[in-house]
């Protein structure tokens, strides 16, 4: 967890069984039923359908049950399709619009069912962006940053996204049309300490936090790590959790105290 | 004559400080660059571009916090556009 607040992505490579990836080409070709926005996700997706196996694989479903707990809504999905040679690529964007919820978040599934090699247009993301209080694709201008991961993955990776995490489909140079299921999920229950958390207090966590990514200016990396404390107490309940002092120095405000 | 721009991204306000992010667009059309095409920055630095003979022709204010937000991140803050001339052959 203090990974995925730090980086805002989770990567589980090659998480899902070769027998799901052999039928998903033609089943995302075919198309998912659309449903309504915040359906539960037992409506969304039948037993047995594709989709729902997809989210019962044990690591996909254990992970989503620390992020955003049990039964989340379904808010929509999509079947994203970069053509072969198509041209050009997606700008770096966040999706829907600018989300600057301090103590819930949702989580963007991104399923693989290819192998996705460096020419075919795998996505862009941007570590640690995720936490960046912009508007969609407002960040477009941003061609590439220091850091950046141009995805190339086995068949049956998935990715999990914070909402915020900058994200785009690359320019598919390749003649292989490149599949990637998206599905987006809220939560329906506060996100606190949704996942094992008996290593709370190792130094590792942290450590993790303390992260600073090659992209980040040097004065506003110190604000990411500000603002990933913010999150964390906001995750854990723990209101006197920090790094290096940054919260807790600039919220001391000593009060007079009476002397009768 | 056409332009070539290059916009480069620092880590400070200082031109001479190490590039963090780039993007490029060339108005001549013999290339086309997008997003996520690279993973290695063009120049080092701001002032390297400079000494490869890039004209700098904005560089991004410094704006102070709006009073509430002082901690709050968004869009990258040292932002410095470059042109290059090119005659068209």
């Amino acid at each position: 967890m203090a990974r995925f607040v730090t980086h805002g992505h989770l990567r589980m490579d090659a998480a899902v069984p070769d027998e799901l990836n052999r039928h998903a080409v033609d089943v995302l070709s075919a198309g998912i039923p659309a449903v309504p926005y915040g359906t539960p996700l037992p409506e969304a997706f039948p037993a047995g359908s594709f989709a729902r196996r997809l989210v019962e694989v044990p690591a996909v479903a254990g992970a989503l049950r620390s992020l955003v707990g049990p039964e989340p809504t379904v808010d929509h999905h999509a079947v994203h399709v970069r053509e072969p040679r198509e041209g050009n690529a997606q700008p770096l964007h966040g999706d829907a619009i600018i989300d600057v919820r301090p103590d819930a978040f949702d989580v963007q599934l991104m399923y693989y069912p290819q192998e996705v090699t460096a020419d075919m247009g795998g996505t862009l993301a941007v570590p640690g962006s995720h936490l960046r209080r912009t508007n969609e694709s407002d960040t477009g201008r941003y061609q590439n940053l220091l850091g950046q991961i141009r995805l190339t993955c086995p068949a049956g990776t998935v990715m999990l996204l914070h909402h915020g995490l900058w994200h785009g489909g690359r320019r598919n140079d390749s003649g292989i049309r490149r599949y990637m299921f998206k599905i987006r999920f809220n939560p329906t229950v506060p996100q606190v300490r949704l996942w094992d958390t008996a290593d709370l207090a190792d130094p590792r966590v942290t450590a993790e936090m303390s992260t600073n990514f090659p992209w980040y200016e040097h004065a506003t990396a110190r604000l990411e790590i500000y603002n990933r404390v913010r999150l964390w107490r906001a995750l854990t309940g723990d209101d006197g959790f920090d790094i290096e002092h940054w919260v807790t120095r600039v919220s001391n405000r000593p009060t007079m105290r009476s002397g009768a | 004559m056409r332009q070539q721009v290059l916009v480069l991204y620092l880590p400070t306000s200082a031109l001479d400080s190490a590039v963090v992010g780039w993007a490029r667009y060339d108005g001549t059309g013999r290339t086309s660059p997008t997003t996520g095409d690279s993973d290695e920055p063009p120049y080092p630095t701001g002032l390297a571009a400079l000494l490869d003979g890039w004209r700098l022709f904005q560089a991004a204010q410094l704006v102070p916090p709006y009073p509430g937000h002082e901690y709050d991140t968004s869009y990258l803050k040292h932002e410095f556009f470059f042109e290059r001339l090119i005659q068209p052959s």
